[in-house]
């Protein structure tokens, strides 16, 4: 049966007549080369492997390389030890700046400093909202994922939910913890679901699951935008009236709340993340700036709905929202 | 080929020892399925009793589903194994389908028909690449496979990022060919008030075949044949090579029909998907009676692994548990699972 339907629509046409990438000839990102010094930045995270969060990171930060005629050496490696071993690397290669994410603080606080002493600037984002200041960093760009979920939580309480569940896509990931306990803390009834990020088909059943145990349960709130998309097609499945919410967006997601299937999604901005870590390493290098005054530089929360999901939706078209 | 390997000993003397007929009772015990078996219905009893919505008959949907997305791929894993080889790249190998699919239809502007058919040639040809460089090589499938699941995972960031510039690909679903791709794939069948994916029923044809082919074929001896000795395998004729080259296309055939089902159910696939779900595939099979060591097992008794895997995850949700101990309860459950299996065969060889 397979094999027929599939010979019936090639012996139809073999190519489509619509989508693919020859329609989706996109933008690029918003840069251009300027004629100032060069300077190479070390940009080290803990993104995991083929996390779409990361793309819009990265953009960001290619953007601003772009723009201030930087050198941008980009790297990743979820495992804190991983992760510290590069910034040592990037020592070694003597690059002119730092941006690294302190997701796994303990882990990177020797070579931070190390970096730090020889006279590297570092500056922090994305994870280590509490530790960064401590170790010496220059500067923070991110968002407080305590804060950040208070406000999905004040949110749920202002939309009238009842209960809400919370999707963990990675067990024992502190800054996922935080969004939760967040949550709780501003809508106390939330409860705490783990599934595994890397199997989606998993994913969807052990939410699906839950909504079949718990039908009190009217708002599932992810935190990713792919597991946004996926807890739809859960509700579905349970046949329940629960509405999505999500932490962090990407092209897929902005269409999900403008078609309505998502209510609202938590915004931390990850492409501002990116550009203002490499940007501020520029503007520290060139005039001695330092953005924040030594606090940290909030990216978020911002809230992405029906009401404004217009405005966001063309950058996301090219991949930078 | 037409040098039938019939079990030894079955035409001789019906009085000699080892040939002696052996009540029913202890024949049925002594199936590699038989533990994994007893396992099941232990857990599906403990469910039933503790958690309330796993009674509930509409919800068998969903545990099937939980299970069908391992059992697809536990169903040719436990044949390799018992054809005596592992295959460590089986998980990124569903990634991999799933992503050249998408990837050709939409970067060539293709029917996505067109991908998937290509995708099916790819998979096939990771299975062959896997079984060639063993003989190549003459190394051990463990290093083999470990060596493509790193080439896999690496290929599949690189390439998506290099196509598309992002680690996910691009949404295909509105090109020629997706609703139909997507009806054979990604579809539900409703049965009353149970509702169906099309994966249960992939999973369910798959077990049947593959235990036929196993049981009542040629090729089902040869396999027993090569897991147990390919040395004596070989020189009584059995086409080693080709057997276990055969057995990694089957692997990605599988692979290449569950990353089908990733794409048609998700519309986008991410790169990073599918590290270590190899292992649960192999878990799958050892529940099921297969051995590590090759030569002995059963594919129903794999698909019996993956349906204790499914009810296990959905299980603890149904029942409301603590979720920081989730993948405790987990792990205690396939461990139970597996002791429960390892007694009973010990007790029925005891006989």
């Amino acid at each position: 049966m397979l094999a027929t339907s599939g010979m019936m629509a090639l012996a139809l046409t073999a190519c489509s007549s619509s989508g693919g990438k020859q329609t989706t000839e996109a933008a690029s990102a918003p840069a251009s080369a300027a004629g100032t010094p060069t300077m190479t930045v070390a940009f080290i995270t803990h993104a995991a492997p083929g996390d779409t969060f990361w793309d819009l990171v990265r953009k960001g930060a290619e953007a601003a390389a772009a723009k201030g005629n930087i050198k941008l050496e980009y790297q990743a490696d979820p495992d804190g030890a991983n992760q510290a071993n590069l910034v040592q690397t990037a020592i070694d290669k003597k690059v002119d700046g730092i941006a690294v994410t302190l997701a796994k603080p303990d882990a990177m606080k020797a070579n931070v400093e190390k970096a730090l002493k020889g006279g590297v600037p570092v500056v922090a984002l994305n994870g280590g909202i509490d530790q960064w200041k401590s170790m010496g960093v220059l500067e923070y760009f991110g968002q407080d994922e305590k804060i950040a979920g208070e406000a999905a939580g004040a949110r749920l309480k202002q939309d009238g939910a009842k209960k809400a569940l919370c999707v963990i896509q990675e067990q024992g990931h502190v800054g996922l913890e935080a969004r939760c306990d967040g949550t709780k803390a501003s809508f106390p009834d939330t409860e705490k679901i783990y599934v595994t990020g890397t199997d989606m088909p998993s994913v969807q059943a052990a939410i699906t699951s839950k909504l079949q145990q718990d039908s009190s349960i009217d708002r599932v709130l992810t935190l990713g935008a792919p597991f946004a998309l996926t807890a739809v097609k859960s509700v579905k499945d349970a046949s329940s009236s629960a509405k999505v919410v999500t932490f962090d967006t990407n092209k897929e997601l902005v269409t999900a709340i403008k078609n309505g299937q998502v209510e609202w999604a938590v915004d931390q901005q990850p492409f501002l993340q990116g550009y203002l870590a490499v940007d501020s390493l520029w503007l520290y290098k060139t005039n001695g700036n330092v953005i924040g005054g030594g606090q940290a530089t909030l990216t978020g929360p911002a809230f992405i709905d029906k009401t404004n999901v217009a405005a966001v939706e063309q950058f996301a078209a090219s991949g930078t929202r | 080929m037409t040098a039938a390997v019939t079990e030894p000993g079955r035409a001789e003397a019906a009085l000699d020892d080892r040939v002696a007929t052996r009540s029913l009772a202890v024949r049925m015990l002594r199936r590699p399925e038989i533990g994994s078996l007893v396992g099941a219905i232990v857990i599906f009893a403990l469910f039933m009793l503790v958690a309330v919505p796993f009674r509930n008959v509409a919800n068998i949907g969903t545990i099937l589903y939980g299970a069908s997305a391992i059992g697809i791929m536990a169903v040719p894993v436990a044949l390799l194994m018992i054809g005596g080889e592992f295959d460590l790249s089986a998980g990124v190998a569903v990634t991999t389908a799933g992503l050249s699919a998408s990837l050709l239809a939409w970067n060539f502007g293709l029917n996505v028909w067109v991908g998937v058919i290509l995708a099916l040639a790819l998979a096939l040809g990771v299975g062959a690449f896997n079984g060639w460089l063993l003989f190549k090589t003459g190394l051990p499938s463990f290093l083999v496979t470990l060596g493509t699941f790193f080439v896999l995972q690496g290929v599949n960031l690189g390439v998506t990022r290099l196509l598309t510039g992002n680690v996910a690909t691009a949404d295909i679903s509105d090109m020629d060919g997706f609703t139909s791709a997507q009806a054979v794939f990604g579809s539900e069948i409703a049965l009353g008030p149970v509702t169906l994916k099309v994966t249960v029923l992939y999973w369910v044809v798959l077990t049947v075949v593959a235990a036929h082919v196993l049981l009542r074929r040629q090729v089902g001896n040869w396999i027993f044949a090569v897991g147990g000795d390919a040395a004596a395998a070989r020189a009584i004729g059995v086409p080693v090579r080709a057997t276990k080259i055969g057995l990694f296309m089957a692997v990605g055939f599988c692979a290449w029909l569950s990353g089908m089902h990733l794409l048609f159910q998700f519309n986008t696939v991410q790169s990073g998907e599918g590290v270590g779900k190899e292992f649960i595939f192999i878990i799958a099979a050892v529940i099921g009676g297969c051995l590590l060591t090759g030569g002995y097992g059963s594919v129903v008794g794999a698909s019996i692994g993956a349906l204790i895997f499914g009810m296990t995850q959905l299980g603890i949700n149904y029942a409301g548990w603590n979720p920081d101990w989730f993948k405790a309860f987990l792990g205690v459950m396939l461990l139970l699972a597996t002791i429960v299996n390892v007694y009973v065969k010990r007790k029925a060889d005891l006989r």
